[in-house]
């Protein structure tokens, strides 16, 4: 990690300290500032918090949102929950992986897409539902889905 | 003067509402006339989004679904009940026309973030009442009331509130549960989209009526709109000097973790730690956050309180049937045609809500298979569909209201597969603190798996039972506790799908 990298973690996060649930915070801000929480800034915050390298290890690695690697370009989240598979997620995530060549969670070899799961997005009557980029996405159809993917590898745009 | 209301809720904007929203605006530039855009919350009727209604001077008019090609058509005929998206009035849609809508009477029709329309439209009374109660006299309403927790434990609400208001202590916190992750349920998402003041004036009245100072949401990561429209809704109401020195509240963010649900979970999480479940007691009414009195609500509880208020607790008492007092908001979802929410009081069937409001399956397969109540609710075969929607009839019945919603199934469901999800899920979302949970769930998968191939059933679902029998026995809490329930129900409703007719002789 570059020393900038460190003062930027140490100057985002300080302000969190002594609040209710100041590491959970913390760590949201690291995650947005740097995309994820790379293993250089454990010692970092675990000083800062006053709390041991083992503690905030174990709290990054309990939740699904705090990435220990960066994420490809492209991130994309299928709902793998009862309501969507009731209308064909498992088809919209099968064709989905299969046209990339990617198992769940895996990048594309060109870092442009990541396929992830995400149980449930509360849009349970129109699935199945997907979020690209943070942006949603309900009423899927699996070809033109997996193809739009396809083509966001290809493009990288 | 021409008023447009176009939802903002996901279930819109997912379905493509901002690009409606953009093809209005530039259809009224370039035909220079005076049309107001007003994004409002979702009127619930899912399959019709995006939704639009049109007011141009007699009353609102409803169309959709609507997409962008359809929007010049409409401008093009002066918005007339001729277009073929046209719907009439929502009021008289059977599906809005049958439901009582009491925490949902503004969803859909006012601005979320506009105090003036909240107040306009029935807001703050609830408050106006609660300010000139004592703090004995609010809880002795909720207790009245006979509110029971809606997050899914069904727990009354007014004893919560008792233990609270009697602990003494340097500070007491609200704690609001919106860490809505079952799969099947939106309630708390669409009601904190479309209606925010009303969840903070719920917490308001929780904090008088409990004598607490600071309130937290606790909200889902995967619910980015509800976090900016909540975000900006507890603005406007700091400016208003609504929140502030006598009581605050902050919106707190989970990180994708199914078992912040869980209220001593959640507390864990708020507290910045690993979301691991805690031994009860103490139970969070006397030490809860930061090991203060803290009463944690699902939304929709809270959201309940301030019609209790407003009207008093005799009289939403009298709604629903039995001991499940008050409106809920059912969720009809997965394979349904007409999807969305339904809020009524207790009682109605569960026939009603999936057939003559929810039009059956999307599909048009006949139905197979119903869950309620989330991830940890029954699976139900068609054959049980008479059962009315209440905690006790549920109970009677091996099952659970949970959080009210529905999912349904159609014909080409596999329950075997659907059973192994449920160990699948609880071995991903486990805390990993109770040996059951953490090791059952994944021996429970493995299992599954043995049966859905076909090896030694009659051994291998034996050992599910008894699997089952020592997560339920032995969890510390209901992830655990309850994930034996869709496994169980599958088992017992599904039998086919888990063994031939030979093999079971």
């Amino acid at each position: 990690m570059e020393v900038g990298m460190q003062s930027t973690v140490s100057a985002l996060i300080k302000p969190f300290v002594g609040e209710t649930g100041g590491l959970m915070r913390a760590l949201h801000a690291v995650q947005h500032s740097q995309g994820y929480v790379d293993a250089a800034v454990i010692p970092i915050i675990a000083d800062i918090f006053n709390l041991t390298k083992a503690e905030v290890k174990g709290v990054i690695s309990f939740y699904e949102d705090f990435r220990k690697a960066p994420a490809g370009k492209h991130v994309v989240k299928i709902c793998q929950a009862e309501a969507c598979q009731a209308v064909g997620a498992r088809v919209l995530t099968e064709k989905t992986l299969a046209v990339l060549g990617l198992s769940m969670g895996g990048t594309s070899v060109t870092g442009g897409v990541t396929i992830e799961p995400v149980y449930c997005l509360g849009l349970c009557a129109s699935g199945p539902v997907a979020m690209v980029n943070g942006e949603l996405r309900g009423r899927l159809d699996a070809d033109a889905f997996s193809n739009e993917i396809k083509m966001l590898e290809r493009t990288g745009e | 003067m021409i008023t447009i209301h176009l939802s903002m809720d996901s279930a819109a904007v997912a379905v493509g509402a901002e690009a409606v929203a953009a093809t209005i605006l530039a259809e009224t530039k370039s035909r220079s006339i005076d049309v107001t855009l007003v994004r409002t919350g979702s009127r619930g009727m899912h399959w019709l989004e995006p939704l639009v209604e049109i007011d141009v001077g007699d009353g609102r008019k409803a169309f959709g679904p609507i997409s962008p090609d359809d929007v010049p058509s409409l401008f093009e005929g002066n918005f007339n009940s001729s277009h073929p998206t046209a719907l009439g009035s929502v009021d008289e849609i059977e599906f809005f026309a049958d439901q009582q809508r009491m925490i949902f009477s503004r969803c859909g029709i006012t601005d979320p973030i506009s105090l003036l329309d909240y107040g306009q439209h029935g807001g703050f009374e609830g408050l106006k009442a609660a300010s000139k109660m004592s703090a004995s006299e609010i809880v002795d309403a909720v207790m009245t009331s006979g509110l029971r927790g809606r997050g899914g434990a069904a727990f009354p609400a007014g004893i919560k509130w008792k233990t609270v208001l009697s602990a003494e202590a340097d500070q007491k916190y609200i704690v609001c549960n919106a860490d809505e992750g079952d799969s099947g349920t939106f309630a708390d998402r669409m009601i904190m989209e479309g209606d925010p003041f009303l969840l903070i004036e719920g917490m308001i009245i929780a904090g008088l009526g409990v004598e607490a100072s600071k309130g937290y949401i606790y909200l889902r990561s995967e619910y980015p709109v509800a976090q900016r429209v909540l975000t900006r809704a507890i603005e406007i109401a700091r400016t208003d000097g609504l929140l502030g020195e006598a009581f605050d509240i902050e919106v707190f963010m989970g990180a994708g973790a199914y078992i912040c649900g869980e209220e001593t979970s959640l507390l864990e999480s708020l507290e910045g730690k690993r979301g691991q479940v805690r031994a009860k007691p103490p139970l969070p009414a006397l030490e809860g956050l930061n090991g203060r009195p803290t009463l944690v609500h699902n939304v929709i509880s809270l959201c309940s309180v301030p019609s209790i208020l407003a009207e008093g607790g005799q009289w939403y008492r009298d709604l629903g049937m039995g001991r499940s007092t008050g409106t809920m908001p059912f969720q009809l979802a997965g394979n349904i045609k007409r999807g969305g929410l339904f809020e009524a009081p207790f009682g109605v069937t569960l026939h009603d809500l999936v057939h003559k409001y929810g039009g059956g399956t999307l599909s048009g397969r006949p139905v197979r298979a119903v869950q309620v109540g989330g991830p940890l609710g029954a699976y139900l075969p068609a054959s049980m569909l008479d059962t009315p929607m209440d905690y006790e009839a549920f109970q009677k019945i091996g099952a659970g209201v949970g959080h009210g919603g529905i999912v349904v199934f159609d014909d080409t469901v596999d329950l075997a597969a659907q059973a192994k999800y449920a160990f699948d899920f609880c071995a991903i979302e486990s805390c990993g603190k109770c040996t059951p949970c953490r090791i059952g769930a994944v021996r429970g998968s493995e299992v599954m798996a043995k049966v859905m191939k076909g090896e030694d059933n009659v051994a291998n679902l034996a050992l599910v039972e008894d699997l089952c029998e020592v997560m339920e026995d032995g969890s510390l809490c209901a992830m655990g506790g309850m994930t034996p329930i869709p496994v169980m129900s599958a088992m017992k409703h599904f039998r086919e799908d888990f063994i031939s007719e030979e093999e079971s002789k």
